[in-house]
């Protein structure tokens, strides 16, 4: 199978501590992989590597086999690696139509148009309505994105995502900070896309319920390094990993499930 | 029903008629000038609301791009002929040469943090007013030069009313600039700069852009105080300049366009009057200190400024207005 993302020894140091260490990693097509591990192990700054945010101090990023390191996040953004962000990142003073108007702007090049008025490009707003449908954020489409709960802030920002139609979907803990009843509208997006089959999806979380449902492959990271790569059913059986992070999670799962 | 869009606009079509027909109903020559100080000045604060408002770009160097439109402009009169046609040329090469200018610093500089801009900003600014002093066979230093205006300039009802269309045409120019797709990623910039970069936009083109059109207006400014005054010296070129644009937009309201306007109204009219209160009120001489008190003032209790304030309450009416409503059903129901 062809692989549409991959990365070759990507390492990062800051000072004495290198967050990020010689991973090498491959991913198919149309495929769902999940990155877990435990806080400070190098998820965030993995992802910033390969969008771009952070130059690596060795190790490159492969992106249907171009060697991405040449370009910027914008220019990685516009070949197709779209990201989501941890802490939730929108334009807050902005109206929640605005703010995928905006990403759908971009994804359909009407970038320096400075002459004609913004709603006399209709289809992008209607696109941006189409969007917010999907999150089920139709109904605030007026409000000020600033007002909005934090879950609602998140599928905004999948909403946003999703306007740049990238073939690649770095999600980085969309999740994060929800409560209990928020998670599963969430979790319903994120299955929809998958479902449509035309993305491929890296997500990092730490929901293992969620993770052990989407994903067709697993990566751990642990000290920055890779420590197992492989389905579902071998990560969670992998001695090493259940040593270093997973204890007694996947019991659990089994049991509930 | 009319919408907010079009009391807008109609409330503009009033302000602008009568102040048109102002110079023909009054024949106060001070009046005349002072409104013409305001438009040229509204004209600077605009552009300064490009970057300020609309992109969140600090600069403390907006007056280098006033003084290199009003030294175009008083040198090319001087030199060729005081006529109406250098006139319109001097102004095309003025925002020619800004353009030029706010491009090459915007290109080395918008790559820096906000407040190393600024700083830098203000280097470079007190880099030209060095150079216009330094500069004396062009500029004549300091102490400046006096030159002569078109013929056509010489009845101050015509200057003005040139004046008064040069600033309608900017503000509408200006309106559906920052209501363009591209307006509208400048304020994305300013909102989260890091997020406008992973949507696919290459930031610094816009700030970029946002620099150049804010130097070109500025210009145009700088070109027609020079004729207000037909004197022209490295005065114009000073921190006072900027410092009067950041106000004006401050205190009018940042990211609106009609509040620098309307600031630009209030800080000349408020200097008008307290400098005319000198006379009997020493105190008055020193009117500086209450702009100081005043800015200090606004930041605190009305960062949003006066078109900001006024937008604010008009909001909270309207959402307590439906929330009444949505009770008042309720209730009904």
């Amino acid at each position: 199978m062809t692989s549409i993302l991959k990365t070759e020894n990507l390492t990062i140091q800051f000072g004495g501590h290198i967050a990020v260490d010689h991973v090498n990693f491959e991913m198919p097509e149309k495929h769902f992989k999940s990155i877990i591990g435990p806080n400070g192990a190098g998820k965030t700054t993995f992802f910033n590597l390969i969008s771009g945010e952070l130059k690596p101090t060795e190790g490159k990023v492969y992106f249907k086999n171009e060697d991405m390191s040449r370009f910027s996040s914008v220019e990685r953004t516009r070949k197709g690696l779209g990201r989501s962000f941890q802490i939730t990142n929108v334009f807050p003073n902005l109206t929640v139509l605005e703010n995928v108007r905006l990403a759908v702007q971009s994804k359909e090049k009407i970038r320096y148009q400075m002459m004609r008025h913004f709603t006399s490009y209709p289809s992008l707003i209607q696109k941006a309505e189409e969007l917010l449908e999907l999150v089920l954020l139709r109904s605030k489409k007026h409000a000020i994105a600033s007002q909005l709960s934090h879950g609602e802030k998140r599928k905004l920002e999948i909403a946003m995502l999703l306007a740049l139609d990238t073939e690649v979907l770095l999600l980085d803990e969309p999740t994060a900070g929800m409560s209990l009843e928020e998670v599963p509208a969430i979790l319903d997006v994120i299955k929809q896309i998958k479902d449509q089959g035309n993305k491929s999806i890296l997500l990092i979380e730490h929901k293992m319920d969620m993770i052990l449902d989407l994903s067709d492959s697993i990566m751990v990271l642990f000290n920055g390094q890779l420590l197992a790569d492989g389905t579902p059913g071998e990560i969670m059986e992998n001695e090493t990993v259940q040593n270093a992070y997973l204890g007694g999670l996947y019991d659990e799962h089994i049991a509930k499930s | 029903m009319t919408s907010k869009y079009q009391w807008n606009n109609i409330f503009l079509s009033i302000m602008v008629i009568a102040l048109f027909i102002f110079p023909f109903v009054t024949d106060s020559r001070t009046w005349t000038i002072l409104l013409t100080q305001i438009f040229i000045f509204s004209i600077l604060a605009m552009s300064y609301d490009i970057l300020l408002g609309y992109t969140g770009i600090v600069s403390f160097g907006h007056a280098m791009f006033f003084g290199m439109g009003a030294y175009t402009t008083a040198v090319m009169l001087d030199r060729i002929e005081p006529t109406i046609g250098v006139f319109v040329l001097s102004i095309a090469t003025g925002m020619l040469i800004t353009g030029i200018i706010s491009f090459i610093v915007g290109l080395l500089t918008l790559r820096l943090k906000s407040h190393f801009f600024a700083m830098l900003t203000l280097a470079l600014s007190g880099l030209f007013l060095v150079l216009a002093e330094k500069w004396r066979s062009v500029t004549s230093g300091n102490d400046g030069f006096t030159f002569r205006a078109p013929e056509f300039f010489k009845d101050r009802m015509m200057f003005y009313l040139v004046v008064l269309v040069c600033m309608v045409v900017v503000y509408f120019v200006l309106r559906r600039f920052v209501q363009s797709p591209l307006g509208h990623v400048l304020v994305a910039v300013r909102e989260n700069e890091q997020r406008t970069k992973s949507l696919g936009y290459n930031t610094l083109h816009y700030k970029v852009i946002a620099s150049v059109v804010a130097g070109v207006v500025a210009s145009l400014a700088g070109s027609l105080y020079a004729i207000s005054l037909r004197f022209v010296n490295t005065s114009v070129l000073t921190m006072d300049i900027t410092l009067d644009a950041l106000l004006m937009t401050i205190i009018g309201g940042v990211g609106t366009l009609i509040g620098p306007i309307i600031g630009a109204g209030v800080i000349e009219l408020s200097q008008h009057f307290l400098s005319g209160l000198a006379k009997d009120y020493p105190i008055f001489e020193r009117w500086i200190i209450f702009f100081g008190i005043l800015y200090i003032l606004v930041v605190i209790f009305f960062p949003s400024g006066i078109v900001g304030t006024i937008r604010q309450a008009f909001h909270k009416r309207k959402k307590q207005s439906v929330g009444k409503e949505e009770q008042s059903n309720s209730e009904e129901l």
